[in-house]
């Protein structure tokens, strides 16, 4: 069967059978690979990419529900590697193994979006189903709150850049 | 060892011209080709090349599992080298022991093993380049300084970077590492700055190439069906029609090699894709030979420990004193049956590795932790020559000793030997739960006696355990020294063996994982026993000098060390301090991986046993220096959080002798708003040689915890996971 989709913006059609879930469509027929596999079973949170925007595990997606779908993964969350989280990722130096933590910024991606300035119960809640084997959780809190912080100031900035009757140097 | 060392270097070149990352180099071509066309560079030892553009490529030496070892040991060589962290290049090793020493990445000891060498290494480079500059402009060593990537003689304002210098000292011999001098520790500017992850930009970006996204040209994806019980032997399977599924290449069965810790019996099914590999197994039918470890289940093995402490220990491990006579004369004794289950290593990422067996020559690909080790495995079960396999390390999601054992490396060495092209075998996480190399449950009967004073003065433990008659099987053991021995004038330990088919091995923190438990829960039924508060009682006991007896060699334990970290703790904790109904403090202290832990876990336990840790304090002594305070820092808060983890709910259980347990809906990790919200963390720095952090923070934990319900509920806990007994996460 073939599938139309959008991923990262860029739209292919891929030739694969109706039940096959988006996960291995992304690594095995598109080679991103920035998107895990670590249960299979919708319990870890390791394969979530957007879906129209709403973040879903992509283990249990399968390619014919997302027919026609934009799908975002990790690669397509910058260009360059500068969304705020991923930025507050490295100044917070969450990682440990890595493995879990595309999982957890798609996660974190889909609740800033929704909740610029989510509260600790907020992000308790946006990121119960990404677990993390090294338990950088810790960290990945203070990551997320950073990374709204950031968000904030530039949003305010470039509000105010924005606001009519102001020179900009 | 000439020839090899010039390979090496020119293999550095190529990898620095290549930028890093996976080294294909090798793969790709012969060295010696690439080497014709680069420009000289200065190699003073296997882990440094500095190129004439300037470019710095250090060596990561051992494999990184996220223990944060490819950021730490190079900031070792750079801080020794005076190299300018922000742009050094850092490139992961292959297996080369000659070249690089011990590569393995397991029991804490990256740091111990290479502090001195890679300190020693990276002054050899240093000094060679002071030199080089002394002789360009002819003047004494001693008025110059190195500071990053450059050489500096500050009395004539002249300045030459590490590249321009590369020429020249490639030309020097190099001194003797072994007598080079030493930066004084407070000259650090690396060690000892907490220094982010050098892969954090390529992990938060999707592009950081873990083993399982490792790909090379023309390779197939395979997926092997084991027996459910361990060894068993394939009997039937329809391959023909598990061949005609879409893109399937070969199904074939293999036997095993008679070693369930190596390769056992199965079917592999090789596709195009991993998908495709899944899908034709989903079609498998197999049936498998009657095996003896069929008949194993935990249910038995429960059995079989109660039948064993109805009569005396087997086997002695240690015995010291009157046991017996000074258990009848105590003034209180106390008696009690501690267990733990088995239960899996699970890291994120399931095992996988890629083989390629070409022209008689096995190349292989993966996460290993023990890469030496592996290559010997593959060279035995295969019955292929040591020298004629290479092995690549790439990046693991994860390791808590699972990949110690290079198990799924044999087998894809195995299903590559059969075929033609590069093959990678990826694990669905149902594989790696139902085929762990498993941290073994163990059985306790403890009894011990306190005097009028509240000192213990007889303990006698009776350790059921698993192994063949006085073998105890791989990480089930228990030695003579495990505190409190040395610090009790009549001390017993005893084992009694249960039979096992059972993979077992070593999970972060062997043995001490679920020692801890048993014996820091126990200490702190004697401190109650004894009228005594459970902190003040350990600082007692860790007062007394230890006594171990002749011909028991000492761990390395030091009391005062422990004495140190257990006040600490307490400190940090308010120990003493009156708290809510329901909330309990409780501490816990245990040695291990040469490293010295307590902490203290303040619980609330509602009404319905939903438990919540809100706060953990951890004091700690790995020695005088912390390389990496942000590593460090990971190392802690993971450790804590993991045996939090092993406390609550994680089991492997069998039954008809195969692991129950499949997922991570059935073996729970702990999810962000079950761990603590705040862990408190303090080194408490000692004269002495530093060492690793990736195990010794766990043991204590779970203790903790235990200790403090009892603490807040009067609730004793004896056996875990704590889930059996009605606890949950609130
Ligand atoms: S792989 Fe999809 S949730 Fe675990
Ligand atoms: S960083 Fe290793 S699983 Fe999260």
């Amino acid at each position: 069967m073939a599938y139309t989709l959008t991923v990262n913006g860029r739209t292919t059609t891929v030739e694969v059978p109706a039940d096959m879930p988006l996960l291995w469509v992304l690594r095995d027929v598109l080679e991103l690979r920035g998107t895990k596999y670590g249960c299979g079973i919708s319990a870890c949170g390791a394969c979530t990419v957007h879906l129209n925007g709403r973040a879903v595990r992509a283990c249990q997606t399968k390619v014919s529900a997302a027919d026609g779908a934009s799908i975002m993964t990790i690669e397509g969350l910058s260009p360059d590697g500068t969304h705020p989280l991923q930025q507050a990722w490295q100044d917070v130096d969450v990682p440990q193994c890595g493995y879990c933590q595309a999982g957890q910024i798609m996660s974190a991606a889909a609740l800033l979006a929704q909740t610029p300035k989510p509260t600790d119960e907020d992000i308790d809640r946006a990121m119960n189903g990404n677990l993390c084997r090294c338990a950088t959780y810790l960290r990945i809190r203070q990551a997320i709150h950073k990374a709204a912080a950031m968000t904030a100031t530039t949003t305010v900035q470039q509000a105010a850049a924005n606001r009519p009757g102001q020179d900009q140097e | 060892m000439a020839p090899q060392l010039l390979d090496r270097r020119a293999f550095l070149q190529v990898s620095a011209l290549a930028g890093g990352g996976v080294m294909i180099g090798t793969y790709l071509g012969p060295v010696s080709e690439a080497l014709a066309q680069t420009p000289a560079a200065f190699s003073p030892n296997a882990f440094i090349t500095i190129a004439a553009n300037g470019t710095i490529t250090l060596i990561a030496k051992n494999p990184e599992v996220g223990q944060g070892v490819k950021t730490m040991l190079p900031m070792i060589l750079a801080e020794e080298l005076e190299a300018d962290w922000k742009t050094v290049k850092i490139v992961q090793g292959d297996l080369d022991p000659e070249a690089y020493g011990p590569q393995s990445a397991g029991g804490s000891q990256s740091t111990p093993v290479n502090w001195d060498p890679l300190r020693q290494a990276g002054a050899v480079g240093r000094h060679m380049l002071i030199a080089a500059a002394a002789a360009t402009w002819d003047v004494p060593a001693g008025e110059l300084q190195a500071r990053l990537g450059r050489v500096h003689h500050a009395a004539s304002n002249r300045s030459a970077g590490y590249g321009e210098l590369a020429a020249r000292a490639a030309t020097l011999t190099p001194p003797d590492p072994k007598t080079v001098a030493l930066k004084d520790p407070k000259d650090y500017t690396i060690i000892g700055k907490a220094t982010p992850g050098i892969d954090n930009r390529a992990i938060v970006t999707g592009t950081l190439t873990f083993s399982s996204d490792f790909t090379v040209p023309g390779m197939l994806w395979a997926q092997y069906e084991k027996a459910p019980a361990y060894g068993a032997e394939v009997a039937t399977a329809n391959l023909d029609e598990v061949r005609a599924m879409p893109g399937v290449r070969h199904a074939f069965i293999l036997k095993g090699d008679g070693d369930i810790q190596s390769l056992v019996g199965g079917v592999a099914i090789v596709a195009d894709s991993w998908w495709q590999a899944k899908a034709a197994r989903d079609r498998l039918q197999v049936t498998w030979q009657d095996h003896p470890t069929m008949r194993q289940s935990s249910a038995s093995f429960d059995q079989q420990a109660e039948a064993l402490f109805k009569a005396p220990p087997a086997f002695s491990i240690t015995n010291v004193g009157d046991v017996e006579g000074a258990l009848s004369s105590a003034t209180k004794t106390v008696e009690g049956t501690y267990s733990y289950p088995f239960i899996a290593h699970a890291p994120l990422e399931p095992q996988n590795a890629l083989a390629h067996w070409h022209d008689g020559k096995m190349e292989i690909w993966a996460p290993s932790q023990t890469p030496a080790r592996g290559r010997q495995m593959v060279a035995k079960s295969l019955g292929i020559d040591e020298a004629a396999i290479t092995f690549h390390l790439l990046h693991g999601g994860g390791g808590f000793g699972r990949r110690l054992y290079n198990d799924s490396v044999v087998e894809a060495a195995a299903i590559a030997r059969q075929i033609d092209r590069p093959v990678k075998l990826q694990w669905t996480r149902e594989d790696d739960m139902r085929h762990d190399i498993y941290r073994p449950g163990g059985y306790h009967r403890l009894r011990a006696g306190v005097d009028a004073a509240g000192r213990i003065v007889a303990w006698h433990g009776h350790f059921v355990s698993y192994g063949e008659g006085e073998r105890f099987a791989p990480s089930a053991n228990l030695p003579a020294t495990e505190f409190p021995a040395g610090y009790v004038a009549h001390f017993g330990l005893g084992a009694s063996l249960i039979p096992l088919g059972v993979p077992t091995g070593a999970l972060r923190a062997p043995r001490s994982n679920s020692v801890a438990f048993v014996y820091q829960s126990f200490l702190d039924e004697l401190a109650h026993a004894a009228g005594k508060d459970p902190v003040q009682f350990r600082l007692d006991l860790l007062s007394a000098t230890r006594q171990l007896p002749e011909g028991i060699n000492n761990d390395g334990f030091d009391g005062a060390r422990m004495h140190a970290v257990v006040k600490t703790a307490a400190e940090m904790a308010g120990w003493g301090r009156a708290v809510p109904k329901g909330t309990g403090l409780g501490i816990a202290c245990y040695y291990s991986h040469r490293g010295y832990f307590a902490e203290v876990a303040e619980v609330i336990v509602d009404a319905d046993k939903g438990v919540r840790v809100a706060k953990v304090w951890v004091a700690g002594d790995v020695g005088r220096q912390i390389i990496n305070p942000s590593g460090a820092e990971q190392q802690m808060q993971g450790s804590v959080i993991d045996g939090l983890g092993e406390l609550m709910a994680q089991e492997i259980t069998y039954e008809n002798g195969a692991a129950v347990q499949d997922n991570f809906n059935r073996f729970p990790l702990v999810r962000m708003r079950e761990a603590p919200p705040v862990i408190e963390s303090k080194f408490v720095l000692s004269d002495n040689a530093p060492s690793g952090l990736g195990e010794p923070a766990l043991p204590p934990i779970l203790p903790a915890v235990t200790n403090a319900i009892f603490a807040a509920t009067g609730e004793r806990i004896r056996s875990l996971p704590l889930r059996k007994h009605g606890y949950y996460w609130a």
